[in-house]
């Protein structure tokens, strides 16, 4: 029925559409589906293209079935993520026919990776990015100063990260100086003023050690602590940086860039000054270690001394000297013995000769019965010529004396001739 | 050295030479005499610094030829 009314030329005439009032008709029917108008499609990126316009090309597939996808440049400017090749990803958008190729498509709004949050995604990718050109370097990182003396803060002055940095730090090392730099930590305006912050910083040599962060937040919040002109910043700066972003499982591309990531911005103050407390501690210690070496560098000292000393004549100089001085008494005893044997000899011939000298007294021959004669005047009467008669004279005896009166003299014929005992 | 421009991580620094030196023990008594009196001294100043020390905290502004000028900040709650 309806074959002959197709060889009908007029019936033909009748049903014949420019391209464009088809396509036209198509696209109405396809805009009429409310569903269409905003749909979520679930698929695999491929064939993904930017134009220099900076609308996005790409196709949505699944094992069995493609859908050609744009993006507009409006749209694609929000991505906060790089769609790549691949991926799965929830696209948000409305199907319409695009009537100069004839060619339905998926006008996308939206693009989130699937399974995951776009940030997150977006995280990712600058950490690897990031990474592979050496931004995270251990090597690169900058040793923190031990006794920092003015530290910048840069955060929002307004937030309870300056007034926790403030505390902590005055608690712990009130000898550093805090100099704040006020910036906004979230929203579009954020990164900028940080990086400007931290190039000032750099540039003004304003501080020996920076802390940059701010509170918790949401991902969004913190979003500011992940953009690839601050990561870049924190490289660059000479004065070593220590991000403290969020709470404690809050890792941001500051982290992995500084120098050293603080949990919180308490703890960035923690970590960026010594306890005072802990340096009175350490200065007893040394006190105590320098006492401890002196005493036993003394000991040391008189030990070898002890060592010295020890040696036999140093150990007892008394013990020595009465070596010396027993030494000394033997030789004078030796000598003494011989003065002794000469002078006992000596006595000997003492005695010897006194007991001849006794034999010889006068005493001891009066003993035997002879007497001394004596003139009065005292003169011994030796010869017969020393007495005339009628002379007194005495005689001694052994015992007494006897006065007596020469009655006549007689002298002996041999004359002189008279012993004198 | 002129102690009194020294400051606490110089002196704490020259402490630390003094105590390995006297723990080291090869310098002479009457020298270690002497590093004993300094370390000493050194550690009774480092002590002083510690307790005299009042925070100071500023806000920095840009000045108008650039260079950072100094404004008081309150660090008190809002």
């Amino acid at each position: 029925m309806s074959a002959p009314d197709l060889q009908n030329g007029s019936a033909m005439e009748k049903n014949v559409y420019t391209v464009s009032d088809l396509n036209q008709i198509i696209k109405g029917l396809l805009d009429g589906v409310p569903e269409l108008q905003s749909v979520c499609v679930q698929g695999e990126l491929s064939n993904y293209k930017v134009y220099p316009s900076g609308h996005h090309y790409f196709t949505l597939k699944d094992a069995q079935s493609a859908i050609r996808c744009v993006m507009f440049r409006s749209s694609a400017e929000k991505l906060r993520f790089l769609p790549e090749n691949g991926m799965d990803v929830t696209a948000m958008g409305r199907v319409t026919v695009y009537p100069r190729d004839g060619a339905y498509q998926l006008y996308v709004s939206a693009l989130n990776p699937q399974g995951m949050g776009d940030l997150y995604v977006a995280f990712e990718q600058l950490k690897k990015k990031l990474e592979a050109i050496g931004l995270f370097d251990p090597a690169h990182k900058k040793p923190l100063p031990a006794f920092p003396k003015t530290i910048a803060v840069i955060t929002s002055e307004a937030g309870a990260a300056v007034r926790d940095i403030i505390r902590v730090t005055g608690k712990r090392w009130p000898m550093a100086k805090i100099v704040i730099l006020p910036v906004r930590v979230q929203g579009v305006e954020a990164p900028g003023e940080i990086v400007e912050a931290l190039r000032y910083a750099n540039a003004w040599k304003v501080a020996d050690l920076i802390i940059t962060g701010r509170g918790g937040g949401s991902i969004e919040d913190l979003w500011a602590f992940n953009d690839e002109r601050v990561a870049r910043a924190i490289y660059q700066s000479e004065i070593p940086v220590i991000s403290a972003v969020g709470h404690e499982p809050d890792v941001t591309i500051a982290d992995y860039v500084a120098d050293l990531r603080a949990a919180t911005p308490s703890n960035g103050a923690e970590l960026a000054v010594p306890d005072s407390d802990e340096l009175r501690a350490a200065l007893g210690g040394l006190s105590l270690r320098c006492d401890h070496a002196l005493r036993k560098h003394l000991e040391t000292s008189r030990a070898a001394l002890r060592d010295l000393a020890s040696r036999r004549v140093m150990q007892s100089p008394m013990g020595y000297l009465d070596l010396k001085r027993m030494e000394v008494d033997m030789q004078r005893s030796r000598l003494l013995s011989v003065q002794e044997r000469r002078v006992a000899a000596a006595r000997h011939g003492f005695v010897r000769v006194s007991a001849s000298m006794d034999a010889l007294s006068p005493l001891k021959v009066l003993g035997r019965g002879y007497a001394i004669a004596s003139r009065s005047d005292g003169q011994t009467v030796r010869g017969v010529k020393d007495a005339a008669p009628g002379d007194r004279i005495a005689l001694t005896l052994r015992d007494g004396r006897l006065d007596c009166i020469v009655d006549e003299r007689e002298e002996n014929s041999d004359g002189e001739k008279g012993n004198e005992l | 050295m002129a102690k009194k421009e020294m400051s606490f991580e110089d002196a704490m620094k020259r402490l630390d030479e003094i105590v390995k030196g006297l723990e080291k023990g090869d310098v002479t008594l009457k020298d270690s005499m002497a590093m004993f009196e300094e370390g000493t001294a050194l550690i009774r100043r480092c002590s002083e610094m510690l307790d005299s020390a009042e925070q100071q905290v500023v806000r920095l502004k840009k000045g108008p030829d650039g260079a950072p000028t100094e404004l008081p900040f309150d660090a008190e709650e809002p």
